[in-house]
């Protein structure tokens, strides 16, 4: 989102580099109430709820990875978070894989994937972008709903959990919780250390001027490229974890709806903010569980929820609340 | 020659012949929505994410009429584009015309929140399953093509839609307005200098796009299902054909959209199971080697 | 819709996330959830019609001893969202689930209820894997399955004299098993299948080329391997070209929602395979009747109607059992259930097999012109009957782990 100054994140000053990891004063303090927030949730909340809400949250923030710090909107990440899914649940169930093992391929798989259609996609920028996203992440839809081993419209069903590391028994829900919680904070983190690295700097460039990237000798392209791929490999891991909590893999994951739930997740929380995507996929997953019983009213909602960001809240929930707090989060 | 024809394709020449000509109906379809996409698209810089709801609208807008008023097909005809083509003024007034000044972006994300409620609203109203539409009178039967047997309804389609195309292109190309239009699109603040209302012009130009899509949906209530999510599929086909066919010219997303129509015809019978995929393959190879589309200036 | 205020409240209290509670036993109430498809491709079929027929057999079965409370929620045809709302409906006491169309959301309850010892009355999924490989002690299948649909439209057609075939397929799982299964049955009476052509399913909206090439068979019926929208597409275009005079058409899975939304005048002649329809005989015209003013004065269509059937038998297990031991062992309830015979307005007498089939007879319906049909919803006439023995696919071939060989 290279020309609107107002909805992108604030530039970045040195003094805001400093402060501890890379982290400035207030996202470290925000940093410690999410890791508090984690570890106290299970006991007030309904677990397998949580870590649904963290697996989106992680596909929100692999997603904000391009948008938000590189300025391309996907619309077809729902290409990769399923494909994780399903790859992680097809080898977990069939080949016996272990959850940790089941999860990497599924990643690999999604990166593999981000490669080959990042690499037809990044010739097109803006809306052309976006459009080519959403059509290839459909012909992925159309394989899926045909290949023998996603089971078509059954989807996989009864994929275990298995032991991490052929140890631990994720059967039980909180064990599993834990496991979600690490590879989220991991991914989170990971995230974060991207964007703050040499590399993210020159991301942050491109998508601020990229001829001017360009004539400093940058080739933008890989950078966009490798960006592409980090981002649909991180959405695997989402979705490969999200299989085995739920013990499911099915086609709403690839579904193009689901690409656009991750694109309305990251704008209600903020776009180019570190925790908007994760605040953003908590209010849309609760939304969803609360509305269940509206019925036909939860796609109104969200088109509703939709048009009032665009229009009104740009900035997205974290995004007002930092600009409130004069503070980056 | 005929047999020739047989022996290379493999496949019965009347069958063949009928399977083109099928194609180019469906043509039809792709090159209409895709000229209101581009129209839009000339003057706004939007993709406009809500086009399929609007199609849809047009549909449900025809079998309201009926089912309403009593006005029939004809009527429909004329009127579900200005009704839904006045809902899309109303929606281009109060939403996006706060939008200009920001990322394109933002565009689309917007119209695809509306398309996202309209469909939902309309679910709500008339349920999932659709509604029944008919063939008018007058246009209901087949000819006897010799090859094939041809449903008079789809001949109207093609004609009435090729006409529509051009027409859209002659005005574009030919008249006073086009001329403004295509200066606005160039360097609006220039033309508005001349003394041209460019906001009212773009309002204009949105309303007409919308028209467009609606006009398509009429056409497509008595052949398809009237459902809240005939658009859906459809549209993201359409996506794939303008980036095809690159957004730079009218003329162009319309021999894109008959074209493809055609090459996808084709692929039902050789190969119905890769139909739905092999414009998206096209795109694919489309990009790697013109990555503005066959007919898009870089 | 058609929720009262009781319900929803109850449904908005059953989705909320915490804190999580047992079920107080007070009074012994029995609560069943209606997760069901409330705004996506299934609601004029499933949706509020299933939880007004639920209502109906809870309001029924009052007062022997227990209190029936009937909750509901939407699964929006999302595998996680059903899953979620299920366990969270399971762990707050709920003690049966019913309806759940979808195959992938209704196979993945079906393994919750086994994991929680819950009962599962499915009466909206298509998938015989629910009584087949991924048979449970803690399901029962009421309505119908791809494999009934495929005997009852397949072998029924052929001993009509409909011989030879031409199917058009969606091109994914279950089309594929529709195509396979009735194409077996239209073998096994004596008929021929002259052909088959596969679309991409879900982004096919033309069919007229497939139409055609169907027409260029000279077969005698049209199967039709498909579901809702592409059904209405395909029939549509098969009239358009002409195609109903030279082949019988067959839907293999169509309802008598769908054929109001296409309207006689283009579904006249029509086979199509269901299990239920309200103007069956004296006793479906009486339950219509008392449910006419709850269901927006429609008809009760095929899944309401099992779900109808299935609430009614649970709660008679129930009252059988003791409300207590039903609540505590849900695997207990259905074998109950299954001890029973089964008798009710919809469906008549029957029984629930040890894989959790219930069986019942099977009807294929040609659908009426419009001079034939003389009120709204009078849509059907009986073609064919098969009988509930064979109407369903036999114990031995389903590969279920219950069934002792």
């Amino acid at each position: 989102m290279a020309s609107e100054t107002t909805a992108g994140p604030m530039p970045t000053t040195t003094a805001e580099a400093q402060g501890l990891w890379g982290y400035s004063r207030a996202q470290f303090v925000a940093l410690l109430i999410l890791i508090a927030a984690l570890i106290a949730g299970p006991f007030f909340l309904y677990p397998v709820f949580l870590m649904k809400l963290l697996c989106f949250a992680l596909f929100a923030c692999a997603f904000n990875l391009l948008i938000g710090y590189v300025g391309l909107l996907s619309f077809g990440h729902a290409a990769y978070f399923g494909m994780g899914g399903y790859i992680a649940g097809y080898t977990a169930k069939a080949w016996g894989f272990t959850p940790e093992v089941a999860v990497i391929t599924g990643a690999l798989v999604a990166g593999l994937q981000g490669w080959v259609f990042g690499w037809i996609a990044i010739r097109r920028q803006g809306i052309y972008f976006a459009m080519i996203t959403l059509a290839m992440a459909q012909m992925v839809y159309f394989v899926c709903v045909q290949a023998p081993f996603t089971g078509g419209e059954d989807g996989i069903q009864a994929i275990p959990r298995g032991r991490l590391f052929g140890i631990i028994d994720l059967g039980p829900d909180m064990n599993m919780y834990w496991f979600v919680a690490a590879v989220f904070l991991l991914g989170f983190v990971m995230v974060h250390r991207v964007i703050h690295s040499p590399y993210g700097q020159v991301l942050k460039a491109i998508r601020e001027n990229e001829p001017r990237a360009t004539s400093l000798g940058y080739r933008t392209d890989d950078y966009k490229l490798v960006a592409f791929i980090l981002s649909a490999t991180l959405a695997g891991v989402a979705g490969g974890v999200k299989s085995l909590v739920f013990g499911i893999a099915t086609l709403t994951d690839v579904h193009w709806s689901m690409s656009g739930e991750v694109v309305l997740m990251t704008l209600v929380g903020g776009l180019g903010t570190v925790f908007g995507p994760m605040v953003g996929a908590a209010v849309i997953v609760t939304m969803q569980n609360y509305l269940a019983e509206m019925g036909a009213w939860v796609t109104v909602i969200q088109g509703a929820i939709f048009v009032a960001v665009v229009l009104a809240f740009r900035r997205g929930l974290v995004g007002e609340i930092a600009n409130l707090l004069k503070v980056k989060l | 020659m005929l047999e020739f024809l047989e022996t290379i394709t493999g496949v019965p020449t009347p069958l063949l012949f009928g399977q083109l000509l099928l194609g180019l109906i469906n043509g039809a379809f792709y090159a209409m929505l895709s000229l209101g996409l581009a129209v839009i698209f000339g003057l706004l810089n939007i993709i406009n994410f809500t086009h399929g709801a609007q199609f849809m609208m047009g549909a449900f807008v025809a079998w309201m009429l009926l089912a309403w008023a009593g006005i029939g097909y004809w009527g429909a005809l004329i009127l579900a584009p200005l009704i839904v083509g006045a809902t899309g003024v109303v929606i281009e007034r109060l939403m996006i015309s706060r939008l200009y000044k920001l990322d394109h972006l933002y565009g689309l994300l917007l119209t695809f929140g509306i398309g996202l409620m309209i469909e939902g609203v309309f679910r709500n109203e008339f349920g999932s399953s659709g509604l029944p539409y008919r063939i008018p009178a007058e246009l209901s039967g087949a000819w006897d093509l010799g090859f094939m047997f041809m449903p008079i309804y789809r001949g109207w389609v093609v004609v009435f839609s090729l006409v529509i195309c051009l027409a859209t292109w002659l005005v574009i190309e030919k008249t006073r307005l086009g001329a403004y239009l295509r200066a606005a699109t160039e360097n609006a603040p220039l033309v508005q200098a001349f003394g041209v209302n460019v906001p009212r012009m773009i309002t204009l130009t949105y309303g007409a796009g919308v028209a467009l899509a609606a006009l398509a949906g009429v056409l497509a209530a008595p052949i398809y299902s009237v459902n809240p999510q005939m658009g859906t599929n459809l549209i993201i086909v359409v996506f794939a054909v303008v980036v095809i066919g690159g957004m730079g010219s009218i003329l162009g997303s319309v021999i894109t959209g008959f074209g493809l129509g055609v090459v996808e015809g084709l692929t039902k019978v050789y190969w119905p199971e890769a139909s739905a995929t092999v414009i998206f393959v096209i795109m694919a190879i489309v990009l790697l080697t013109r990555p503005a589309g066959l007919f898009g200036r870089a | 819709m058609d929720f009262n205020r009781r319900s929803l409240l109850a449904a908005g209290s059953a989705a909320t996330i915490a804190p999580l509670s047992r079920a107080r036993a007070q009074g012994q109430a029995i609560r069943i959830g209606v997760l069901t498809d409330m705004s996506g491709p299934y609601r004029d079929t499933t949706g509020p019609g299933s939880v007004v027929m639920t209502q109906a057999a809870g309001a029924e079965m009052a007062n022997r001893g227990f209190t029936v409370e009937v909750l509901s929620a939407d699964h929006q045809n999302r595998p996680d969202v059903g899953a979620n709302l299920a366990r969270q409906w399971y762990d707050q006491g709920v003690d049966a689930i019913v309806d759940v169309p979808t195959s992938s959301v209704a196979l993945a309850v079906n393994q919750i209820a086994r994991e929680k010892n819950k009962v599962f009355l499915n009466s909206g999924a298509a998938t015989s894997d629910l009584t087949g490989a991924q048979c449970s002690p803690n399901t029962v299948h009421w309505t119908y399955d791809t494999w009934m649909l495929a005997k009852g439209t397949g072998g029924a057609i052929v001993r009509t004299g409909g011989d030879s075939w031409f199917f058009i397929t969606a091109d994914y799982a279950f089309g594929h098993a529709l195509e396979r299964d009735t194409a077996t049955f239209v073998r096994q009476a004596g008929g021929q299948v002259m052909g088959q052509v596969r679309y991409p399913f879900p982004a096919t909206t033309d069919f007229s080329s497939f139409v055609v090439q169907a027409q260029a068979s000279r077969a005698k019926v049209l199967g039709m391997a498909n579901a809702s929208t592409d059904t209405v597409n395909t029939i549509k275009a098969a009239r358009e070209f002409g195609l109903h005079r030279s082949m019988k058409l067959a839907a293999l899975l169509m309802g008598v929602m769908d054929i109001h939304a296409l309207g006689l005048e283009s579904a006249q002649g029509l086979l199509l395979t269901e299990s239920f329809y309200w103007d069956l005989n004296d006793r479906t015209r009486a339950l219509t009747q008392r449910t006419r003013a709850a269901n927006q004065n429609r008809p009760p269509a095929m899944v309401p109607a099992g779900c109808y059937g299935a609430t009614l038998h649970y709660l008679k297990a129930v009252a059988d059992m003791g409300a207590a031991a039903a609540k505590a062992d849900g695997r207990a309830a259905v074998a109950r259930m299954k001890a029973m015979p089964t008798d009710d307005d919809a469906f008549g007498p029957g029984r629930i097999r040890e894989d959790g089939r219930k069986i019942h007879p099977v009807f294929l319906f040609e659908v009426k012109s419009p001079a034939e049909s003389r009120a709204p919803y009078d849509y059907y006439k009986v073609a064919a009957t098969t009988p509930a023995e064979d109407a369903f696919r036999p114990m031995n071939e389903g590969g279920c782990s219950l069934v002792r060989s």
